[in-house]
This record gives structure tokens, C-alpha cells and sequence, in this order.
């Protein structure tokens, strides 16, 4: 349990340089806002990373609370999936802790003792990683869900309502894009 | 051991450092998600504007008018006589950074060109190009670049990633207001055909059947006459609302999409009882119009001059019905365009009365020129002068906040009458926090017309900053329900909520006042205008 | 490498070289100290000119003023009058606001947050206070070298130096030995502003990245006459009332080139020189569009006080009678009233 130690020791340090390996994986001069603007509402991409990156930290130490975890990486995740980031880029940065452990505590690492305990640490690692992997997927489908069904859950709802769905998507409407998406929603194809 | 690669070589090979070049040399990448689909040519042609063409954005190939660059050129040189705001906002910005973290695009994607500035000097680089001393001898040291296909692409890219919220202009020490600048470079893309389509075709369906939608004028009855019928059902009381009434006292425009879209519809249901409340009460007699019947303004997306040829429609139908002034529903953009265009470009109106309420004897001097007066000040009148019958406990099931629309916020500035009627309706309503309200609030992320189904991505990540503020309240007073007075928010906020924070619902403040509003003669209700079970009446 | 600044860091050190070697080399006094200044300020104010009525002809087409606070509506709803001025005088007082105390400026500083128990400052107050040390360092600056163009000196000159030296009436003025002169603080100050602006452009990456080599041009200038009126007056003395003669000849009309003024004299003229001609060609003319952004200085009565258009022009519209052409029948059908049965 040598290695517990060393990592509340070097807590602050670790969750930091992981935090900012993490704000590298966006533009340079987008990095500084994410990290020096500290009010939560000003800067949600860079405070909600940080607490999450804090919170599994702690909860990755203690052991693997498969639900704690979930909660905490989930608005990382959900924010990454939309912006421009490929699926491995969005999820990648859970390994990045994997090097920066090696390169904090490397000399420990003689300790068998430690050394052990590193590699079952970097199990749940992985584990964690995977977890980002299905959280993603779920945020991608959510998306496509959310995209789908816009229209049928606004507008075409309420038509059916009022029963107006038979009369409307007649031939010279110009309206019918609205109507129904995916009939002639993207006139270029 | 060396023959294998180690992790982090691996995942070095996933390319995660964005590129460090200059904003010049950084070409455009257009990407899915982010960008909406270009203008049925048919519904460009209907309204007579410039170059209607079949044209993809992915495509190499624009399919742009052979002369694009003169067009562009003329079209800039134009503008830049007429509009003081536009040269000016094209040459005093010292680039202060001030505005630079303050756009929602640009707290949600992290992409350095949504930075206010940035997205300004996509356009000042081109204009110190054509126009400048400067920028003609010293070239890119003075900050310029020539107009090529690939900087065009940029701009339009960028210039439809702006809402035309202000936010960030209240924050330069200039004034500069992005919002200026992206409806001049829309006007400018309007000239060489490239709109867009959520723009567009609304604009076309506006200009032939007077809503956004095409919704003829029997559908338009029949849709307000279903709500009559819900109504009946939910408080049995029937409504009779009068359409393209001569002589009533007040004409009523709202935005179609609160008489199509849910959960608009609720809210319009809102009006409707609100009316009728009104006429049986107090004998006042408000009319609807088949022809004026969108009170939201795709036209100003896309041109002054579009928005011009809209906007016509609300005093000309004042000016034919009789009515003696005009009463303004819950829209945002709509309200930008009352507030600080219409008179303007239509007016004066003369042919109206100084808005009065009949009610209470308010007279509305804010309003006494322009003769159009905003729902919720009428509202927060007729409430502070206890003219409606009100059981806010009805709205005892929700836990509300406010979300302040950009328009009316910061092109206008209505913050506390809708909050004071919000108050006055329900019990439970918590602020969220205050840089993201009010002055400073943030974006839905699908304003100024791009609130389309294929550029989901830009309006998750837009609205980000909005639905973090809302997580907050959500989280810590166990908020249900947004409410707002946009019809754009209440299309575009369900969708942002479900990603972000699910579990909260999006309602108009009327929706609320009708909830809460006891009619004269109405059965005991048990359920709110959605059909759910009011507070404490969930077992029957 | 950053090209941006150093392309005008270049240009402030040649515009130096060709004044030092100018005057010290060939012997340029008459051309440094009479023919640029004349030039430079002619073409000051005729830019000046040029450029205000450039944006004077451009048209106010719409009143579009940002509004920053609550309207001006029911009267028992407390409006915010200076963030949403319903009336021009409060509109004055909102650009007296703006103008002097860069008041949006502010409002980014409004954010900082409690975080722990230490209150979070963030960089951006830093860009507030930084601003306005430089624009009234700047202004106090240029009060008063007016000394150097009145003979008498009026008392407000006087004065305004007075306030300016008081480190060394309240403090050095015992221990410091007679003839050092007072410290002149704008002069320290505008020295330490221009410097952390400077350090601003090229710390902060995204300030970094939107800034172009004219916002680094006339950072170097400017740093370049602060530094050279320091050393003047602390260090490599220069002869005042030589310089006094020059500036008095110059304002009068009798130029003269006195004899005995020193080389880095002519180098701080010739910046300040270039500063003037660049001056209207640059985003320096900020001084002077501030005043007219109409998102500011109009006031935002727009609903009660029609604004005309100056270029209004009829537009093609869809009239009711055309869409009831159309749609008659449905709305007989659907029983909506009609003009024409």
C-alpha cells in the first residue's frame, strides 16, 4: 500500500500536470483561458475537466467505484464528443496519467512493493478508459437521437396534436423541409 | 523491449496538438456538424434574391458567380458609406483582448477563430486589403490579405458560427458589436447567393403566407382553434379569439413558431387564455392576423433589406385592421427588431394610437412612437395594478429560473418585467448565477437563424455555457423548469437541456401566467395547460 | 520567433538610428527639428480630419445602442440610466463613463470569483487598471510638455506639474542634494504601462495570437519617447531652455535651431514625430471613434423617438392584398373574414 501513499503525496502535482496535458489537446492560446479563468460559469470547458480530473483521481486511488467514476467522467466526456476532437482524441487523455505516474514517481518504482500496486493501478486505468469509451459512444448516440428526433418531438408533435399531419406536406409547400428532415433536408445531396 | 513502442509513442501518433500556425495560415476546415446546409435555390429565387444556386459547402466548388469578387467588393464599398457602425467597428479595434473569452462558440469549441476578434478580423483583414492606405503598401504587417475562395469559405464558416447575441459587445471599451459585423458579412454572402437554408426558406415561407413555417392561413386557424379545444378540456371554459378583426383594440404578433412548435404551444396557449381573461373581465378585444402572423424576423439574417420587406407586414395589418396599437408576444430577435428597426424602416406610425393600456390607464411612453408594446410589460402592468386573478400555487410543481434572450436583453433591455411576472405567478423561481444572466446572459447557441437540425454540434457546444449555468441551479435548488420569452429558446433549449442537463423543461412566461390565472366561470383545473397533473392533484 | 514585434521593433530601431546619426552624423538639426515636426503635425491633424469625416459621411442608418441594463418601462421599474440612457443627457453621462473611466473595460473585471477563502483576481482587472495608467500617464504627459509652448506658463500647467513631482516635495526634498530634479510619476508610469501592455501582447496566448505587427509598432514608440524623455531628464541632462526656444520658435512661426540641444533631444522629436503621422493611419484613431460608436452614443429611446434613415428606400413587399389573392378561398372556407368576397 506504498504506492496510496505516494500518490496522495503527489496529488496536487499529479491531478495538475494530467489537467494540463488534457488543455494541451486544444489550440495554444485556447489552453491559457481554459486554465487562468477560474470562474466556473466563465469557463465550463475548464473547470468542469478539472473537477472531474480531481474527483476520479481520488476515486481511482481508493479502488474502482465503477458508478462514482461514471458521474464524474461523463460531463468530461459529454463535453469532448461534440467538439472537434476524433473518438480516440476524446478519450486518450484518461492514459495520459499512465506517463505522467511513470515520470513522477519512476525512481519508486524499484520497490516491488510499488511496483505492483503500479500495475493494478494502470488496470483500472484502462478500465477507466474504456468506461470514456462507452460514455462516448452514448453521448454520440445521444446526439444523433437528439437530432432526429428534434423535429418530431417540436413541431410534428404538435401537428399531430391537431391533427394536421395528413393535411400539410402537400406538393407546392415550401414548408416541407421542416416537416420532415430527413425526406429533403439536405437539398445538396 | 525496444522493438515495441512505448504507450505514450502510440498515442503521440493520435494527432492531439492543434496546429500552432498564425489565424492567416491556418486554412479552414469545414466540418459536419458545424455548418448548415445551404439555400434551396427555389426558395432563394421566391424572394428575388441575388444568385440562387444549387451548392454544397463541402464541395470544392462553391459554384460562385464568375465576378464574385468585384460583387463582394462593390457590396463592402457600399456598405461602408451607409453603415457608420460598420467602417467604424472595421477600423478602431486596438485588439485588446477584451471580448476575446467571452463568446459562447468560443467557450464551448475552444476554437480560436469563435474568439469575437478574431471572428471580426476574418473581415478587417479583407477590408484593410481593398480599402486601407495601410493595408495596400505594408500588406500583412498592416494586418491584410486578399479575398481568395479559401478565405471566402473561412468567413462564411465563422460568420454562421455567431448568434448575433452582444454579448461581447458590451464588454469592448469601443462598442464594437459582432453582431453588426456578421449581419454585414451575411448581407455580403447574400449577394453571391450563399444563405443558408434554415434562413432561407423561412424567409421565403414568411414572405408568401406570413409565418415561418408556410402554414396557410386555415391551417393557421385551425392549429389556434385545437388549442381552444385542449383548453375547454383542461378548464371548461371555451376561448373564441378573433383573426384579421377590423376594428379591434389591439392587433397581437408573436412568433409562429409559438403557434407550431412545442413547447411554444403552450405558451401560445397562454395567450390565448390570457385574452380571453381579458375581453371577459375587462372587454378587451385583441385580434390575431392569418397574414401578419410571425412575429420573428429571418429577414433580418439576412439582409436590412429583407428584414425590411417583412417587417412590413405589422403596420401595414395595424394600418388595415383599425386596431389602435399593436401588443408583441415572447421573441427574442423579433424584439430587436421592434425595439431598434422597425420605426425606422416602416414608420411612423401614425395611423395608431400612443399605447395605452385600456385596462389600467398605463400609458406605455417607452413605446409611444414605435406603438408596439411587449407582452410581458403589459402583463407585469395589468399584475401590478391587480388586474388578474391569481393562484400562483398552481405552478407549485415547478422550480424555476429565467433565462434572459439575447435580443431583449442586451438590444433592449427588458430584465425585470418578465422576472417581476414570473414572481407574481409562481412561488419557487431561483436566479442562476450572475455573470451568465440578465446583461452578461449567455446564448441559447442557436440564435440569429441557426437553429437547424445539421449543425447539432455548434449548438451543443454553443449553448454549453447556458446549460452549465442551468446544471448549477438545477443541481443546487433542484430547478425544473427554464423559462425565457424567445420562441427560439423554446425550440432550441429542450434539445441543449436533454444533452446537458436532463430533467429540466423550457416554458414561456405567459404559459406560466395562464397556469396560474383563474378564469371567470372555469371548472376546478387538474392538470396545467400540458395536460400534467397540477400540485396535489396527482391521485385523481 | 515571434515576426510580429520584431518587424516593429526593427522599424523603431532604424526610425532611431536615422535621428541619432542624422543630427549627430550629418548634421540634420534643421531637418529634425523644423521640417519633420511642421510636416508631422500638418499631416496629423489634415489625417485626423480626413478620417473623422470619413466616418461623419458614413450614414446612422439605425439606432442600435447596446443596451447594458434595465429599460426605461413601467414607472414603478427602476431603470438603470446610464447602461440603458433613455435620454441624451444621460447618454452623455454614459460616454463620460466610457470615455474616462473605460467602464466596459470594467465590466470584465466584475467576474472574479470567491475561490476558497482567497478572492480570485483575474488578469483582466490587470488589463483595466493597466489601460487607464497608460491613457492618464499619457495625458498628464503631454499637459505637461505644454510648458514648453507658453510663455508664461499658465498656473494649470503648473499646477497639474506640481501634483505630478509630489514624490519629491513630500519626500526627497531633504535628503535629495538641490538640482535633482522632481520625479515626474506619469513618466515612470506611462513607462511601466506601455511595458506591461507589451508583456500582455506577447505572455498571453490568445492576446498573442490575434495581435498584428501595427499592435506592437506603436507599443516600441511609444516606450522609445517615454525612455528617451527619462534619460533626458535624469540622466544625460539636455539644455531646457534650448529645447523651450526650439518648441516657442516652432509654435510661433520663427523656427530657430538653437544651439547646444543634444542628439537624444532630436530622437525624442523625431519619435514623437512618426507617433503623430502614424497616428490617423492606425488603430490609434480609436481616440477619436469612440465617440461615435452608435452602439454607445445613441441613447436607447428607440421605441419612443422615431431615428430616420437618411438612404430609406421603398422595398418590395408582399401585400395583404396579393396574400389574399392566394389564399381566398381556404379562408372564406376556414371562415376568416376577407376584403374581397
Amino acid at each position: 500500500m506504498k504506492l496510496d501513499k505516494l500518490l496522495s503525496q503527489h496529488k496536487t502535482a499529479l491531478v495538475k500536470r494530467w489537467f494540463d496535458e488534457v488543455v494541451k489537446t486544444y489550440p495554444v492560446d485556447t489552453a491559457r483561458f481554459l486554465k487562468q479563468q477560474k470562474d466556473p460559469f466563465a469557463n465550463p470547458v475548464g473547470r468542469t475537466t478539472l473537477n472531474g480530473l480531481e474527483a476520479m483521481f481520488d476515486v481511482l486511488e481508493t479502488g474502482v467505484d465503477r458508478e462514482a467514476l461514471n458521474s464524474f467522467l461523463d460531463p468530461i466526456i459529454r463535453i469532448r464528443a461534440i467538439q472537434d476532437f476524433t473518438p480516440s482524441q476524446a478519450t486518450s487523455f484518461i492514459l495520459f496519467l499512465k506517463q505522467i505516474i511513470r515520470d513522477t514517481l519512476g525512481k519508486e518504482f524499484q520497490d516491488p512493493d510499488v511496483m505492483a500496486s503500479f500495475l493494478n493501478f494502470e488496470s483500472r486505468i484502462d478500465d477507466l478508459c474504456l468506461m470514456a469509451f462507452d460514455i462516448y459512444v452514448k453521448c454520440r448516440e445521444k446526439l444523433y437521437q437528439i437530432q432526429a428526433n428534434e423535429m418530431r418531438n417540436t413541431t410534428f408533435r404538435a401537428f399531430q396534436r391537431a391533427g394536421l399531419v395528413k393535411d400539410v406536406p402537400d406538393e407546392d409547400s415550401p414548408g416541407l423541409r421542416l416537416i420532415s428532415p430527413t425526406k429533403n433536408g439536405d437539398c445538396n445531396k | 523491449m525496444s522493438d515495441f513502442p512505448k504507450p505514450d509513442e502510440l498515442l503521440s501518433n493520435i494527432d492531439r496538438t492543434p496546429p500552432q500556425t498564425d489565424w492567416m495560415d491556418t486554412p479552414v476546415n469545414i466540418r459536419k456538424g458545424m455548418y448548415c446546409y445551404a439555400a434551396n435555390p427555389k426558395s432563394v429565387a421566391y424572394t428575388h434574391l441575388p444568385f440562387p444556386h444549387q451548392w454544397n459547402p463541402m464541395d470544392e466548388d462553391w459554384k460562385l458567380p464568375e465576378n464574385w469578387k468585384e460583387i463582394l467588393h462593390e457590396g463592402f464599398k457600399v456598405r461602408l458609406e451607409r453603415f457608420r457602425s460598420f467602417k467604424l467597428f472595421m477600423d478602431i479595434c486596438v485588439r485588446c483582448g477584451a471580448c476575446a473569452d467571452k463568446c459562447h462558440f468560443f467557450i464551448g469549441t475552444g476554437d480560436p477563430k469563435n474568439m469575437p476578434v478574431l471572428r471580426a478580423e476574418l473581415l478587417r483583414s479583407i477590408y484593410r486589403n481593398d480599402f486601407t492606405a495601410a493595408g495596400k503598401i505594408l500588406g500583412r504587417l498592416a494586418g491584410a490579405r486578399p479575398l481568395t475562395v479559401e478565405v471566402l469559405k473561412e468567413l462564411w464558416y465563422y460568420f454562421f458560427q455567431c448568434t448575433e447575441c452582444r454579448r461581447c459587445s458590451i464588454f469592448c471599451p469601443y462598442g464594437i458589436d459582432t453582431a453588426e459585423i456578421t449581419m454585414m458579412a451575411r448581407e455580403l454572402f447574400n449577394l453571391i447567393g450563399l444563405n443558408i437554408d434554415w434562413i432561407a426558406t423561412p424567409v421565403a415561407n414568411c414572405y408568401r403566407t406570413g409565418n415561418h413555417l408556410g402554414i396557410q392561413p386555415h391551417a393557421f386557424k385551425d392549429m389556434l382553434d385545437f388549442f381552444v379545444d385542449d383548453l375547454e378540456e383542461i378548464t371548461g371554459v371555451r376561448v373564441e379569439p378573433n383573426f384579421n378583426k377590423k376594428g379591434a383594440d389591439i392587433l397581437f404578433i408573436t412568433p409562429s413558431g409559438d403557434v407550431f412548435a412545442d413547447p411554444g404551444t403552450y405558451t401560445c396557449m397562454g395567450y390565448l387564455l390570457l385574452f380571453h381573461y381579458l375581453k371577459e373581465v375587462y372587454g378587451l378585444d385583441v385580434t390575431w392576423s392569418t397574414y401578419a402572423s410571425e412575429g420573428g424576423n429571418f429577414g433580418s439574417f439576412t439582409s436590412h433589406e429583407m428584414m425590411k420587406r417583412l417587417n412590413s407586414k405589422m403596420y401595414a395589418e395595424a394600418k388595415r385592421l383599425g386596431v389602435k396599437w399593436i401588443l408583441g408576444g415572447e421573441c427574442g430577435h423579433m424584439w430587436r427588431v421592434i425595439n431598434q428597426y422597425m420605426d425606422t424602416m416602416n414608420g411612423p406610425a401614425d395611423f395608431l394610437e400612443e399605447p395605452v393600456s385600456p385596462i389600467t390607464g398605463t400609458k406605455f411612453e417607452n413605446a409611444k412612437s414605435t406603438k408596439m408594446v411587449h407582452l410581458s410589460e403589459f402583463t407585469a402592468d395589468l399584475i401590478k395594478h391587480g388586474k388578474l386573478n391569481l393562484d400562483p400555487s398552481r405552478n407549485d410543481n415547478l422550480i424555476l429560473t429565467y433565462h434572459d434572450s439575447c435580443n431583449p436583453s442586451r438590444g433592449m433591455g427588458m430584465f425585470d418585467e418578465p422576472r417581476y411576472v414570473i414572481q407574481s405567478v409562481a412561488n419557487n423561481f431561483y436566479e442562476m448565477p450572475p455573470n451568465t444572466i440578465r446583461e452578461q446572459t449567455f446564448c441559447c447557441g442557436s440564435g440569429s437563424g441557426l437553429n437547424a437540425g445539421e449543425n447539432m454540434e455548434l449548438r451543443l457546444t454553443g449553448g454549453l455555457p447556458r446549460a452549465n449555468a442551468v446544471k448549477h441551479v438545477h443541481d443546487k435548488y433542484g430547478v425544473n423548469m427554464l423559462a425565457t420569452i424567445c420562441a427560439i429558446d423554446r425550440a432550441a433549449l429542450p434539445t441543449l437541456m436533454d444533452y446537458w442537463v436532463p430533467g429540466v423543461g423550457v416554458t414561456g412566461v405567459t404559459e406560466m401566467v395562464a397556469n396560474a390565472l383563474i378564469l371567470p366561470g372555469e371548472r376546478e383545473r387538474t392538470t396545467n395547460l400540458r395536460g400534467e397533473p397540477l400540485p396535489g392533484m396527482e391521485d385523481e | 520567433m515571434n515576426l510580429k514585434y520584431m518587424y516593429s521593433l526593427l522599424a523603431v530601431i532604424v526610425l532611431f538610428l536615422l535621428a541619432y546619426l542624422g543630427v549627430e552624423a550629418a548634421g540634420l538639426e534643421l531637418l529634425f527639428g523644423i521640417v519633420i515636426p511642421y510636416v508631422a503635425v500638418v499631416a496629423f491633424i489634415a489625417g485626423v480630419v480626413y478620417r473623422v469625416m470619413g466616418w461623419a459621411r458614413s450614414a446612422v442608418p439605425f439606432p442600435i445602442p447596446s443596451t447594458c441594463g434595465q429599460q426605461k418601462s413601467l414607472p414603478w421599474i427602476k431603470p438603470n440610466k446610464f447602461d440603458n440612457p433613455f435620454t441624451p443627457g444621460a447618454v452623455v453621462v454614459r460616454m463620460i463613463l466610457e470615455v474616462c473611466c473605460f467602464r466596459s473595460l470594467f465590466r470584465n473585471t466584475r467576474n472574479s470569483i470567491q475561490e476558497g477563502s482567497k478572492l480570485a483576481f483575474q488578469l483582466e482587472i490587470w488589463l483595466w487598471l493597466g489601460a487607464l495608467a497608460f491613457h492618464y500617464a499619457f495625458l498628464t504627459v503631454i499637459v505637461r510638455h505644454l510648458r514648453l509652448f507658453t510663455e508664461p506658463v499658465p498656473a494649470m500647467i503648473k499646477m497639474v506639474e506640481t501634483v505630478d513631482s509630489f514624490f519629491r516635495l513630500e519626500v526627497l526634498s531633504d535628503v535629495v542634494r538641490i538640482g535633482v530634479p522632481g520625479i515626474y510619476i506619469s513618466g515612470l508610469v506611462l513607462l511601466a504601462a506601455v511595458t506591461f501592455l507589451f508583456i500582455r501582447r506577447i505572455v498571453i496566448p490568445h492576446v498573442k495570437y490575434i495581435s498584428l505587427p501595427a499592435d506592437f509598432f506603436p507599443l516600441f514608440l511609444i516606450f522609445g519617447i517615454a525612455f528617451t524623455g527619462i534619460l533626458m531628464r535624469y540622466f544625460s541632462k539636455v539644455n531646457i531652455r534650448a529645447a523651450k526656444e526650439l518648441a516657442l520658435g516652432l509654435v510661433s512661426f520663427h523656427p530657430t535651431i538653437p544651439q547646444g540641444i543634444g542628439p537624444v533631444f532630436y530622437v525624442h522629436l523625431f519619435f514623437v514625430c512618426i507617433l503623430l503621422a502614424y497616428f490617423p493611419f492606425s488603430k490609434l484613431m480609436h481616440m477619436g471613434g469612440v465617440f461615435l460608436s452608435p452602439t454607445r452614443n445613441l441613447p436607447c429611446n428607440t421605441r419612443a423617438v422615431r431615428h430616420v434613415n437618411p438612404w430609406n428606400y421603398p422595398v418590395e413587399v408582399h401585400t395583404y392584398e396579393e396574400y389574399e389573392e392566394e389564399f381566398r378561398e381556404k379562408m372564406i372556407e376556414a371562415g376568416l373574414p376577407v376584403e374581397k368576397e
